[in-house]
């Protein structure tokens, strides 16, 4: 998971002219609003929402019922798509599959932002206090989490779990996790020297209240920005982890799984593995194009 | 130099130390007693009291893992329950594969992404700039399995020019073994040239607007020179530090790859052990790994070290 700092194009984004009355979300969303390749990635990604909400509609076939008469078809009227080895139509395996991908990623980073972020702001709090024996204990945790290679990682956790969706989806967020706690420690000890949060301990609150009301607000913006990366870097990695096998399970479809098989098939139908790999493509694109643009929009170091 | 190696080994004793707790502890993850499970389907009671005994089940937790640290620093990694080879062979076996590839990979990579991010810098705004942003988006957006099959799919099914699988080695026939590695090589350098293009572009970018370099300019240099003796060997720090950071993606894409290409190296080594539920190899491959990257990054920081004379101060 590979966070790029473009200052380039953060030093390119126009001027903003907007009222200082304008709440800092309300800004960050006119921001967002200038920029076209966030905007197209968010439309796209809300029609793959839909897509995957509405797929038993949609849909036009069972994803799983087979055909022994139509297998390996190519594109016609009656499969958009054509057909797998077993004469599923790919078209509805791709509507359905938006839904193991989707869930993927947004469950991933859900695990990952549940465990980074108490993690991260208990090492940043902690960071001057006790010797820092918390903070240098978590973070040589998280540099031995970082040393091994998310995808590797994410393989070996999902072999000792074993093969399904749902433990691919807790070794993709546990194999996250270290980036988000990286992240939230580095903006915990930026933010906690701030006057705001001396003024809230000098006034008594207790740390945890200081932690969720004056430091997770102050530090959502770029928790936000590398969630949406992380979603798209998410939606690969279950991809990757169906494709190996260790994710989604067959039947049930997935865009992994799909490609997986149309690679033994590539020379009679290249279709198996035109679709999937495109919706694979479309979803990350998307996802990366409206991470920049939140970045560019949200995150204050790149203003 | 040697103050800083010896303060930046001493960063990574901890790191390793964690990052063989981490390993062991996957053993850990397997439901019930790792010995049944690593038995395989047989379940055969001589080969579960075998492992009980050789993993030394019956003893507590720590002590179990200061056994298989022992052993790791006298380079036994195990041993396979499938091939009942030494694990620390079966990766010397398949490493120089992989090796081949990631330096294959990382060619392309830097052939392309460090030109693409100067004159995407250099032409900032303009067509070039523009293009190479596209490229960068499509490199980070394609996964790279599914880019390995469309290339099968054009240069081996329709055009005919180069196999769609099989390894032979380059001490056997080196024309075969390019012809065999260069689509893997490509897939896999594409993704982290996409990355190298939009780092050097943004430290191209900083550098190209200091003082030194508009001296350069003011002194009447040409352009080449300026941009690349002045503008690139100061950008180059952090492209050398991102080089060795995105190792760990080499090797993660390098699993996928070999899988699509068949190509018998580590990614497919892990892969077969994950379905030969052979677990000691998967933690072997690991721990490798995980040693090298460390290893990698430790050799970064000291090429930065010796390129940007200012950390030396």
């Amino acid at each position: 998971m590979t966070t790029i700092v473009d200052e380039g194009h953060a030093r390119s984004a126009a001027p903003s002219r907007l009222p200082a009355h304008a709440g800092p979300w309300r800004r960050a969303w006119r921001r967002l609003r200038h920029r076209k390749g966030a905007l197209v990635g968010l439309v796209v990604v809300l029609l793959f929402v839909i897509v995957a909400l509405c797929a038993p509609w949609i849909a036009p076939f069972d994803p799983i019922e087979t055909s022994w008469s139509a297998i390996r078809q190519a594109p016609d009227a009656t499969h958009w798509f054509g057909t797998d080895e077993i004469g599923r139509d790919v078209l509805s395996r791709v509507i359905w599959g938006t839904r193991a991908s989707l869930l993927a990623g947004v469950v991933s980073v859900t695990i990952s932002l549940s465990l980074g972020i108490p993690i991260g702001i208990l090492a940043g709090w902690m960071s001057a206090t006790a010797g820092g024996i918390v903070d240098g204990l978590i973070s040589r945790l998280v540099d031995a989490f970082l040393a091994c290679p998310f995808l590797i990682l994410a393989i070996a956790l999902a072999a000792f779990l074993g093969p399904s969706l749902t433990n691919a989806m807790i070794a993709i967020g546990v194999s996250a996790t270290p980036v988000f706690v990286r992240l939230t420690r580095a903006q915990v000890i930026d933010v906690k020297v701030e006057d705001y949060v001396e003024a809230a301990r000098a006034v008594g609150n207790p740390p945890w209240r200081i932690a969720l009301r004056h430091v997770l607000p102050n530090i959502a913006a770029p928790l936000i920005v590398q969630s949406t990366l992380a979603i798209a870097a998410a939606v690969i990695a279950e991809a990757s982890l169906s494709f190996l096998g260790l994710g989604q399970q067959p039947p049930a479809p997935s865009w992994g799984s799909m490609l997986n098989t149309a690679k033994d098939f590539i020379d009679s139908a290249p279709w198996m593995a035109i679709w999937p790999g495109l919706s694979i493509f479309l979803l990350v694109l998307s996802f990366n194009l409206l991470g920049d643009g939140l970045r560019d929009a949200l995150d204050p170091r790149q203003r | 130099m040697l103050a800083y190696l010896i303060k930046r080994l001493a960063t990574i004793v901890p790191t390793l130390l964690f990052v063989s707790m981490l390993i062991f502890g996957l053993q850990q993850l397997l439901p019930g007693d790792p010995a049944q499970v690593l038995a395989g389907e047989d379940q055969d009671p001589t080969v579960i009291a075998y492992l009980h005994a050789k993993l030394h089940l019956d003893r507590p937790l720590p002590v179990r893992y200061a056994y298989w640290v022992g052993g790791v620093f006298t380079g036994d990694l195990g041993e396979s329950v499938r091939s009942q080879q030494p694990v620390t062979r079966l990766v010397a076996e398949k490493l120089p594969v992989t090796f081949e590839l990631a330096c294959l990979a990382m060619t392309i990579a830097l052939a392309i992404g460090i030109p693409a991010g100067i004159v995407s810098a250099v032409g900032r705004g303009s067509w070039w700039d523009y293009a190479a942003n596209v490229f960068a988006l499509w490199g980070l957006s394609t996964p790279n399995f599914w880019l390995g099959i469309l290339m099968i799919l054009l240069f081996s099914v329709e055009l005919g020019w180069l196999p769609a699988s099989g390894y032979v080695s380059p001490f056997v026939d080196l024309r075969a073994n390019l012809a065999a590695m260069i689509m893997p090589a490509f897939v896999l350098g594409n993704a982290i040239a996409a990355v190298l293009m939009r780092h050097t572009r943004s430290a191209m970018l900083q550098v190209l607007s200091a003082d030194y370099v508009r001296t350069a300019r003011a002194k009447g240099l040409s352009e080449p020179v300026v941009v690349l003796k002045h503008g690139l060997r100061n950008a180059l720090t952090p492209i050398i530090t991102l080089g060795a950071l995105e190792f760990g993606t080499l090797l993660s894409g390098a699993v996928l790859t070999e899988q699509v290409f068949t190509i018998p190296g580590f990614g497919k080594l892990i892969v077969d052990s994950v379905f030969n539920r052979d677990y000691s190899v998967v933690q072997g491959v690991v721990l490798v790994t995980a040693t090298s990257y460390i290893v990698l990054n430790l050799l970064a920081d000291l090429a930065s070290f010796v390129v940007n004379p200012r950390l030396r101060r």
